[in-house]
């Protein structure tokens, strides 16, 4: 069975066959959750465990455990299941959706951190996570992706939510746009323009923009 | 001054994906399965922190079960392929003490009395004042009563092992009939402890070792009976040269 788009594909060329791939199981997994919410809900956990996590860790900044956070907009997803009828679950787009809330829980978490800090030490698992404040330590860290994470940090929001759900959640464009409600034009574009600021950061050469056409869409002049 | 990365950023970008650790679907999921109990099979559900609720299969069918725990915790609640480890031992001999449980919506004061009836030993009551006096609130032996009675995981939590001070075996979420079940399973000397409370005694004491128990704890009954001696009160037993047993912890009991 396929476990939807998470497992990477070198993409390039075949994406609209991950799409396709997708939206399939996607159908499948909705047409489930309208049958048995529960049966459902487990195999959504299995094949979006992956996106959830990954949104989580790079919405967290370092202040919650990733895993805690996405098991959180898991339960948010369920309890909202349960209050939806089966006509309503089985129109679900499950991948924008499932960001969303895990985006929200996110927020929230870092609402209820601000409320009250945490005192204990920071439930770092290793894995460098980018945070706005330490911008410059995390440069410094020889570690590529920490690197990586640090100029992901620097950019601008919505370029860096694009530049996530785009290239490390693996979301295409129509779903990033829906989960930032905004036309996908705009965010193909928030998604061009924050990979060219992480080209710029790393500087800029001309062969870094000589990619398969199709991908990425327009490229802002920088 | 950095160096263009060898790999597109593209990729680089890929490699950040996160993939959840294994058992990351049971901090979502609750699991149940159906065990043998001492007095017959129970329900038992968990999630990634412990048991969370427990009920006698003769009362609720499975289904049932499932939706009371479905509703309670806003979970999706699954059969589990496997019970959890240490669950099918622990509901057969009544001692949970080493297994994780998820008391998630119980105030501080019920997780307290339940984390002391989880010490009480197989085979051994205790008085609700006992209880009381363990979590330092000895006046609240009617509030342990009430928060004894709406255990969510009975039996792996023994709330049947607290008992009135009369020697009365009390209130019972399953029933007075199945609490005494539970404690004859375990062979609770009941009889001998409701005839001695009928006698007004309620600690025993060894002449040789000079130590005063609860009718119930297993020093009391290794004591012969020619070096036994009742005690209506702890009062009474400590002028006589008596130390309270250190396992049992008889405490000052409460005028009735």
């Amino acid at each position: 069975m396929t476990r939807g788009g998470l497992q990477r594909q070198d993409a390039r060329g075949v994406l609209e066959g991950v799409r396709a791939t997708a939206a399939t199981s996607d159908d499948e997994l909705c047409r489930r959750l309208a049958d048995d919410l529960d049966a459902g809900f487990a195999e959504l956990v299995a094949s979006y465990g992956s996106l959830v996590c990954t949104v989580a860790a790079r919405a967290t900044f370092g202040n919650e455990d990733a895993e805690d956070l996405a098991a959180e907009a898991f339960l948010r997803a369920y309890r909202a299941l349960r209050g939806y009828d089966a006509a309503r679950i089985r129109e679900l787009r499950l991948r924008p959706w499932l960001v969303t809330i895990a985006l929200n829980a996110a927020r929230n978490a870092r609402r209820a951190a601000i409320r009250r800090p945490r005192t204990d030490s920071l439930a770092v698992t290793g894995e460098p996570v980018a945070t706005g404040r330490d911008v410059a330590e995390l440069a410094e860290a020889a570690d590529a992706a920490g690197e990586l994470l640090a100029r992901l940090a620097a950019l601008p929001a919505k370029q860096r939510l694009a530049v996530v759900l785009r290239h490390v959640a693996d979301l295409p464009v129509p779903e990033i746009a829906a989960v930032m409600a905004c036309p996908e034009g705009t965010a193909r574009s928030h998604v061009a323009r924050g990979l060219a600021a992480l080209r710029a950061a790393y500087g800029a050469d001309r062969t870094s923009h000589a990619k398969p056409a199709g991908r990425g869409g327009q490229e802002p002049d920088r | 001054m950095n160096p263009l990365p060898a790999v597109p950023i593209e990729d680089q970008l890929a490699q950040l994906a996160g993939r959840p650790t294994r058992g990351f679907a049971d901090r979502v999921v609750a699991r149940v399965a159906t065990v043998a109990g001492p007095t017959g099979p129970l329900h038992v559900a968990w999630t990634a922190s412990g048991i969370c609720a427990v009920e006698f299969a003769s009362r609720l069918d499975a289904a049932a079960f499932a939706a009371r725990v479905r509703e309670r915790f806003g979970r999706p609640v699954l059969p589990a392929d496997r019970p959890l480890p240490g669950l099918v031992a622990a509901a057969r001999t009544g001692s949970a003490r080493r297994l994780a449980f998820d008391l998630t919506g119980l105030t501080p004061f019920e997780v307290a009395v339940l984390e002391v009836t989880l010490s009480i030993p197989v085979g051994e009551i205790r008085p609700y004042g006992w209880v009381a006096e363990e979590i330092g609130r000895p006046r609240a032996v009617r509030a342990v009563g009430s928060a004894l009675g709406r255990n969510p995981v009975p039996v792996l939590i023994p709330c049947h092992r607290v008992t009135r001070s009369d020697g009365s075996i009390g209130n019972y979420g399953g029933g007075p009939a199945m609490k005494e079940a539970l404690l004859r399973a375990e062979r609770v000397n009941l009889d001998e402890v409701a005839e001695l409370a009928a006698a007004g005694v309620h600690y025993v004491g060894s002449t040789t070792t000079k130590i005063v128990c609860l009718p119930s704890c297993r020093h009391a009954r290794q004591v012969a009976a020619r070096n036994r001696r009742g005690f209506g009160d702890l009062r009474e037993a400590g002028s006589a040269g008596y130390r309270p047993c250190e396992d049992c912890r008889p405490g000052l009991r409460r005028s009735a």
